[in-house]
């Protein structure tokens, strides 16, 4: 394997594991949080066995997502030492801040989950509160640093040389509001629609314990709340992305040249040129999107040079993804939210929709988190460092590639074992 | 003191920190890996209740200390990143599977031959990371990053014993039970024996094969240290045997931060011997002022978190 290619494998892959337990690490706590705090209102068993049930599942994937995490960070100077060496003196305050919110993250999990007898029945419930902030700080920390390679900040060059750092400057990079609201919201989204999903699964197979049916309600009722929330942030990071990182967007959208009544293009099919072909064009309708005009003027990848353009196809089809899996999400919350307020129970269908609104959740997660990283290249920085620049120099990157995916394997398959007991069990205690 | 100085002293303290905290909690996989005699599961079932509710917090102190350098230190950090690729990623392998394995165990209870499986990836995890980390630090006084030298695999090989006996000191004032206190008890005794041996070892390497190092360790820094590391451990042994746990912990930590304090003292000014000084490798005045500013303001959170966190679970056991 190329050797580019395969420290790209290696830190996609990673990525794209640690991602699924960040986002639950971040979702989990607020619904273990809701869970025991019905349980302290209304005495009712179903919410404390839901409470106890969540929190193991939640043991088991956040220390997955802690050691996932320490993977990241041995690969940022493992994989791309040329970037850190550049990065690390810039953009190295979120990252710090990140430790502290970890940090609190972690010993506040440790009483929550292991508290349960040591601490009264309100003390622990608040436990969970350091829990919940510090996640989402803790994610949104990392999102920070995400928004300055989109769009560096906060220092100069000058003759080669990076001068005048501002860390505080480069903490804030543009996009830094747009890309924190939209991940911390993806978070919520993602874990709502696990939980419900999952509750939903089981009762499609039978169990009515009460304790699945609390567990599906609770859930919707977050994830219900979060994914119009998140559609409307959607809109305003694809209205940002327009303005600001046009290279990007003409590859969402599969735009190639700066025209007025720019077309929306939907699915298609890879060339052999990275481009799509076969897309069905709705025309006007980006121009209508993007600037609330159909004859407004959208730019296309021929305002960047041929060498600093994303791949199309993989940018496109993510987007794609996202946005069409996001929507379907909204649906399925809203025939939830219909039923629910005619206190109907959840018919065999609905139970259906969202069963299937899990594995959807989690495209929407994977797919906007390649529309981000995709639509960057070919920079790691953009602007100040090639991704081909920033490789380490260390050789048989594939081998390890190998190893690392093995690894991943191995521990989502045992992850996933010991989540599907937890559920089958319920709460034992 | 220079703001740079301050940076170095607060990854120092991370450093050790991990090496306390996470060192001990890998000991405790070491020892779970070589349980054995009547009381076999109940020594893992210490080990599991002591390491259980902190691992996780301690683990951030590596993540604290690997952040520290790559915002403080760039240039050093992706330097050493590349030289010791591989025995990171062997270490990083190791604590990726400590971390998991132990969680998956104990969640896999009700199915013994695949915690049993998961308990014995859990062991030599614990032993690999410990190992590889100290088999790093050992490429790193080389000055050429040559972690494959006997010098770098005998200072691996110490990690791995100090851990353990950080480990068994520290367990003893948490167990009740007076057969399961004796056995680590006369474990803690033997690892402090260990310690002197295989720290004797990268000495000795260091006197055949690397003047400079050898000469570095004979330092009064360092040589103090080292004096203080050797008399730790007799404290250590006095105390176990005298049941006076909390001295017993005290004096283990002063050990292994004698240990680290030491090394880095007798290096300084330099970061990596031969290649970066604190200053030659820090980050611009600002970032540092920054970092400096960031961890003040965090500690306010989270000194009296980790306060909290121990006292709730690393009270002696009540009887």
């Amino acid at each position: 394997m190329e050797h580019l290619v395969a420290a790209r494998a290696q830190m996609g892959t990673s990525l794209a594991f640690h991602i699924v337990f960040a986002a639950l690490g971040v979702g989990l706590p607020l619904l273990v949080f809701i869970a025991e705090g019905l349980w302290l209102r209304t005495g009712e068993r179903a919410y404390y066995d839901l409470a106890r049930t969540w929190s193991k599942g939640m043991a088991i994937l956040f220390a997955v997502g802690a050691v996932s995490g320490t993977i990241l960070s041995f690969e940022l100077g493992l994989l791309w030492p040329v970037f850190m060496r550049y990065a690390g003196g810039i953009i190295g305050i979120p990252f710090s801040l990140e430790g502290f919110a970890f940090f609190i993250e972690a010993i506040f999990i440790g009483i929550y989950l292991y508290g349960w007898n040591r601490l009264s029945p309100r003390a622990h419930w608040l436990a969970a509160v350091p829990v919940i902030v510090s996640g989402a700080f803790s994610a949104g920390f990392i999102t920070l640093a995400n928004a300055w390679m989109q769009m560096p900040t906060g220092f100069r060059i000058v003759d080669g040389r990076i001068v005048d750092v501002r860390p505080f400057v480069a903490m804030f990079a543009l996009p830094w509001k747009t890309e924190v609201a939209h991940t911390t919201l993806a978070a919520y989204v993602f874990t709502g629609f696990c939980a419900a999903g999952v509750a939903a699964f089981a009762q499609l197979r039978g169990d009515r314990r009460p304790v699945v049916i609390a567990a599906q309600r609770t859930a919707m009722i977050v994830a219900a709340i979060a994914i119009p929330l998140q559609i409307v942030v959607g809109d305003v990071v694809a209205r940002f992305d327009a303005t600001y990182e046009p290279a990007k967007f003409a590859a969402m959208e599969v735009l190639a040249t700066t025209q007025r009544h720019a077309p929306i293009a939907l699915g298609g099919i890879p060339t052999a040129g990275g481009g799509i072909a076969h897309a069905i064009e709705i025309p006007g309708a980006l121009s209508l999107l993007v600037a609330f005009d159909p004859n407004a003027e959208v730019r296309g990848l021929d305002q960047v040079a041929p060498g600093d353009r994303p791949p199309v196809a993989i940018t496109h089809l993510s987007f794609d993804a996202m946005v069409g899996s996001g929507s379907t999400l909204l649906l399925i919350a809203l025939l939830w939210a219909f039923a629910a307020r005619r206190r109907a129970g959840s018919s065999r269908g609905l139970l259906i929709a969202i069963a299937l609104g899990a594995p959807l959740a989690l495209v929407a997660l994977e797919a906007g988190w390649f529309v981000t990283e995709f639509g960057r290249q070919p920079w790691i920085a953009r602007g100040l460092l090639r991704t081909a620049d920033a490789v380490t120099t260390a050789t048989q990157l594939d081998l390890r590639f190998f190893g690392f995916s093995l690894i991943y394997v191995v521990l989502a398959a045992m992850s996933w074992w010991l989540l599907v007991r937890v559920g089958r069990s319920g709460a034992e205690h | 003191m220079t703001a740079v100085d301050a940076a170095v002293g607060v990854a120092g303290i991370a450093m050790s920190l991990y090496a306390v905290f996470g060192g001990a909690d890998f000991g405790g996989g070491v020892w779970d890996l070589l349980a054995s005699g009547p009381r076999r599961s109940a020594q893992r079932a210490a080990i599991t209740a002591a390491i259980g509710p902190v691992w996780e917090a301690n683990h951030v102190w590596l993540i604290f200390a690997i952040v520290a350098s790559f915002t403080c230190f760039p240039p050093a950090f992706a330097d050493v990143t590349t030289g010791l690729y591989a025995p990171l990623s062997f270490a990083l392998v190791g604590i990726v599977l400590r971390g998991a394995a132990f969680v998956f165990r104990n969640y896999a209870g009700d199915t013994p031959a695949l915690a049993q499986s998961w308990t014995v990836v859990f062991g030599i995890a614990s032993l690999l990371a410990p190992f590889f980390l100290g088999d790093a630090l050992g490429a790193l006084a080389t000055a050429t990053y040559a972690w494959t030298s006997p010098f770098a695999l005998a200072v691996g090989a110490f990690a791995v014993t100090i851990c353990a006996q950080m480990a068994a000191v520290f367990i003893v004032h948490e167990i009740d039970d007076p057969d399961l206190n004796a056995d680590f008890r006369v474990r803690a005794v033997r690892a402090t024996l260990a310690v002197w041996i295989s720290g004797s070892i990268p000495i000795a390497l260091a006197a055949a094969t690397l003047p400079a190092l050898f000469a570095a360790l004979l330092h009064p820094i360092a040589f103090a240290a080292v004096s203080a590391a050797l008399a730790a451990g007799l404290i250590v042994i006095a105390c176990v045997l005298a049941r006076r746990d909390v001295a017993a912990r005290a004096a283990v930590a002063l050990e292994a931060v004698a240990v680290l304090g030491g090394w880095f003292g007798a290096q300084a000014p330099a970061l990596v011997p031969g290649r970066f000084t604190f200053t030659s490798a820090a980050a611009s005045d600002a970032m540092i002022d920054a970092f400096l500013l960031c961890t003040a303001g965090g500690a306010v959170l989270l000194i009296p978190s980790l306060v909290l966190l121990f006292r709730i679970f690393k009270a002696p056991a009540r009887s």
